[in-house]
């Protein structure tokens, strides 16, 4: 019965997994695509590795599989962030149906100050 | 030529679906577990996302875009092995899955700040 939870879990994943890598290949700018890929990527990657916890248990390799959940959540948005602030200050363009660009208003009212000064 | 491209890639996803559905990945197999099958069709299905990965790295038209496909093909081959470790029932898999997660996030810090414009050591 456990085996068949992990295994749905494992499934999930899987799931999660392929459509973030189909947003990754079909959304029109860096921003969408990071987004997309990183949320559902994520997700997929923890769903796996509890999925495996479930099947193998409280030995080495479940306790190893629970670190890494802990490990993936923290890191991976940390590393979205830094590449999405990177493009943004490298001067990627934004998809031309954008709607908003807050980092943008920010950096000028930053520079405005700055003249003020 | 357009649609000779699209003509390949319709063939390589067409094969990689024929391949899910008839035949699973063969590996070395756990006694204990009967859910083979399932398995290395999962096996099918992380190859296949890698793919879609590594043209996004093979067509991205900035860096950052390469930079993105590196950093999510990364956290894909940590599912792999975490997969790979309940399938072979061999724990080390785990093992490179964690030192591969740790060396992707360092990867793609280092890669932002390179995007940035800046050195490395501020």
């Amino acid at each position: 019965m456990i085996n068949i939870i992990g295994l749905i879990f494992i499934s999930i994943g899987i799931a999660f997994d392929l459509l973030g890598c189909l947003g990754l290949v079909r959304l029109p700018d860096v921003y969408c695509r990071l987004q997309a890929a990183t949320k559902c990527v994520t997700l997929g990657t923890c769903s796996i590795l509890f999925g495996t916890f479930m099947i193998v248990g409280f030995t080495a390799p479940g306790i190893k599989s629970l670190l890494c959940i802990v490990f993936v959540a923290l890191t991976a948005p940390v590393a979205a962030h830094a590449i999405a602030r990177g493009a943004h200050r490298a001067g990627v363009k934004l998809y031309k149906g954008s709607v908003v660009d807050r980092y943008a208003e920010d950096k000028e009212g930053e520079n405005e100050i700055k003249n003020k000064n | 030529m357009k649609i000779f491209r699209w003509l390949i890639g319709a063939i390589i996803l067409i094969g990689i679906f024929i391949l899910i559905i008839i035949r699973p990945l063969p590996f070395l197999f756990y006694p204990d577990l009967p859910y083979i099958g399932f398995l290395g069709r999962v096996l099918y299905i992380i190859i296949l996302a890698c793919i879609l990965c590594l043209y996004r790295v093979w067509r991205g038209p900035t860096g950052a875009d390469r930079i993105v496909a590196i950093d999510i093909l990364g956290i894909m081959i940590v599912g792999l092995c975490a997969v790979l470790t309940i399938s072979t029932g061999r724990s080390w898999y785990i093992d490179i899955g964690i030192a591969w997660a740790l060396q992707s996030f360092i990867c793609a810090l280092a890669l932002s700040k390179y995007l940035e414009g800046k050195g490395f050591d501020d």
